[in-house]
């Protein structure tokens, strides 16, 4: 009898659908506001929240939301922008690491938990699971909408949006409780270390093959569909880590689409030898 | 009452950020219509005069009317051209966007747009002649490519009242010509207001109705000859300015008005 008869890999390819479609779309406006610090960031403050809740016998779902979004809430309300090279926020997060470790060392029975947190367990999601994460996809896809159009205005150019009337400070608070929501349902799919593989990779090959807004996200849509749904029907065959093959597919669609990349070629055509501006730009005067 | 209503009026305005004062009771109306230039070294508070406008800065005292109103963000009646700055190459947007931002950028919701804001966007981007290079990436445009979407950004919602900040810098003097030409004749067409800050006066010397000049905490309005003089700038500075015309040019000697060429500045604005 074939696999694709057991209810849990239906699950699996359904929260996998709706996760990577959150993903997929919430990724351009990641790369759009480079953000992808910040992603692991929440991802990180994620683990410590599930294995907190492990420790407390909670849900580890439960605590993996409620973190992500206080993170989130925190990282708004102080304003705070997330760089690479910010030594006090990067230390801060790989503190909340630690203490995750230690929330798990301090309840033996669900050693494996961990694991399963830190590098995905797709193929264990449960009927409950998919509906929560119908219900949490849904809420970022809707909340997204409805900020995008804005929330791109503001990424690109702050202050003539501000004085447009955007409210830029509201709208960058807003991106990061959706980003929240996004990371928290990703992280059962890819796990905490590979999230970067569906929230950022399918957008940053997406914009190699298109500039227009709707393609790119719609691009960045289908290439994270194809790693997730592609990654399970091979992991299913050969027994081997889902994740491994997601962040494969994904890595592979991005190497492709640098190397065909539409987009630079279409510039150079239009300029002929690239014509970047200038970096200080307060020197070109005649 | 024939009188149409100022665009702008400052009645004793000063703004100062803690112990350091820019500009002291400035008080001035400009009519509608009206291209004023803005010079003056840099720090005068030029970019905070236009913040201010904006409603992005509060006055530290007096007032400020713009439109018969005290500044607010968000007027859809005020067009805004912000200081050049350098766009990361790689950004996924296209003058395209950028245009498209001035008319509905601020907008939420996802409703797509008309075919009426499609052809508005078309419109600004051919009276600037950045169709042809609409759907590059902006960041990948020269710099005088990305200033005219920036021009046509701001004129696409059709504003009675057009803030531009320094939209010359980094245009060679052909492009510096085209942009100056697409703002004057918004100005003169559509009787639109221009409040144009810039370090150098001759691009916009023939199209330009009075230059306010802030310099040192001190300020004079007036036509072109009648504040760029050699009594008005000396007073100002309080040192001895030199004024050369040459041919069409006015060449400034010893007072800083914020271009880089100007080695020889007297000592800077009061810090």
């Amino acid at each position: 009898m074939s696999l694709w008869h057991y209810d849990f890999i239906h699950q699996a390819l359904i929260g996998g659908a709706i996760t990577a479609a959150v993903a997929g779309a919430i990724g351009p406006f990641v790369t759009l506001r480079n953000m992808s610090f910040a992603v692991h960031g929440l991802a990180e403050v994620g683990f410590t929240g599930a294995a907190g809740a492990v420790m407390l016998g909670v849900s580890p779902e439960a605590g993996l939301l409620g973190a992500c979004f206080l993170a989130a809430a925190a990282f708004g309300a102080l304003g705070v922008r997330l760089r690479e090279r910010d030594v006090a926020i990067g230390s801060v997060l790989a503190f909340a690491i630690g203490l995750g470790v230690l929330f798990l060392s301090l309840y033996t029975k669900y050693a494996t938990e961990a694991f399963t947190i830190l590098f995905g367990s797709v193929l264990a999601v449960s009927r409950e699971d998919v509906i929560r994460t119908a219900l949490v996809g849904a809420a970022a896809l809707g909340a997204l909408a409805a900020i995008a159009r804005p929330l791109r205005f503001a990424s690109i150019d702050p202050e003539v949006a501000e004085a447009r009337g955007v409210p830029v400070r509201l709208l960058s608070t807003l991106f990061l409780l959706v980003l929240a929501l996004a990371v928290s349902i990703t992280i059962q799919v890819v796990g905490v270390l590979l999230i970067l593989t569906l929230v950022v990779t399918p957008a940053g090959a997406a914009q190699r093959l298109t500039l227009h807004p709707g393609r790119l996200v719609l691009y960045s849509i289908v290439i994270a569909l194809g790693a997730t749904l592609g990654g399970i029907v091979c992991a299913v065959y050969t027994s081997l880590p889902p994740s491994f093959f997601v962040s494969a597919f994904s890595l592979g669609t991005y190497l492709v689409a640098r190397w065909i990349s539409p987009v630079q070629r279409g510039a150079r055509r239009l300029e002929g030898p690239p014509s970047y501006s200038s970096q200080s730009p307060h020197t070109i005067r005649i | 009452m024939t009188e149409p209503r100022p665009a702008i009026s400052a009645d004793a305005a000063t703004l100062a950020f803690g112990e350091r004062t820019l500009w002291e009771r400035l008080t001035f109306t400009v009519r509608a219509g009206e291209f004023v230039a803005v010079l003056g070294p840099n720090g005068a508070g030029k970019t905070s005069l236009l913040r201010v406008l904006l409603g992005l800065q509060p006055l530290t005292s007096g007032t400020i009317q713009v439109l018969g109103a005290p500044p607010r963000r968000g007027d859809r009646l005020i067009g805004y051209i912000a200081q050049y700055r350098a766009i990361d190459p790689d950004l996924p947007i296209r003058g395209w966007d950028m245009v498209g931002f001035g008319l509905d950028g601020h907008r939420f919701g996802a409703a797509p747009r008309t075919r009426q804001d499609r052809t508005r966007i078309a419109e600004a981007l051919d009276a600037v002649g950045a169709r042809r290079y609409a759907d590059a990436a902006v960041g990948r445009l020269s710099g005088g490519e990305q200033q005219r979407l920036r021009v046509a950004q701001a004129l696409v919602g059709g504003p009675t009242l057009l803030l531009c900040d320094e939209p010359l810098q980094s245009l060679d003097l052909q492009y510096q010509g085209v942009v100056v030409d697409q703002i004057a004749r918004w100005n003169r067409r559509r009787g639109a207001t221009v409040v144009f800050v810039t370090h150098d006066i001759n691009p916009v010397l023939p199209v330009v109705d009075r230059v306010l000049l802030l310099a040192r905490r001190r300020w004079a309005i007036g036509p072109v000859n009648e504040v760029l003089t050699e009594e008005t700038l000396s007073r100002l500075y309080g040192a001895p300015v030199d004024v050369l015309r040459h041919r069409d040019r006015l060449v400034i000697l010893g007072a800083d008005l914020g271009a880089h060429e100007h080695t020889a500045d007297p000592p800077s604005e009061a810090s």
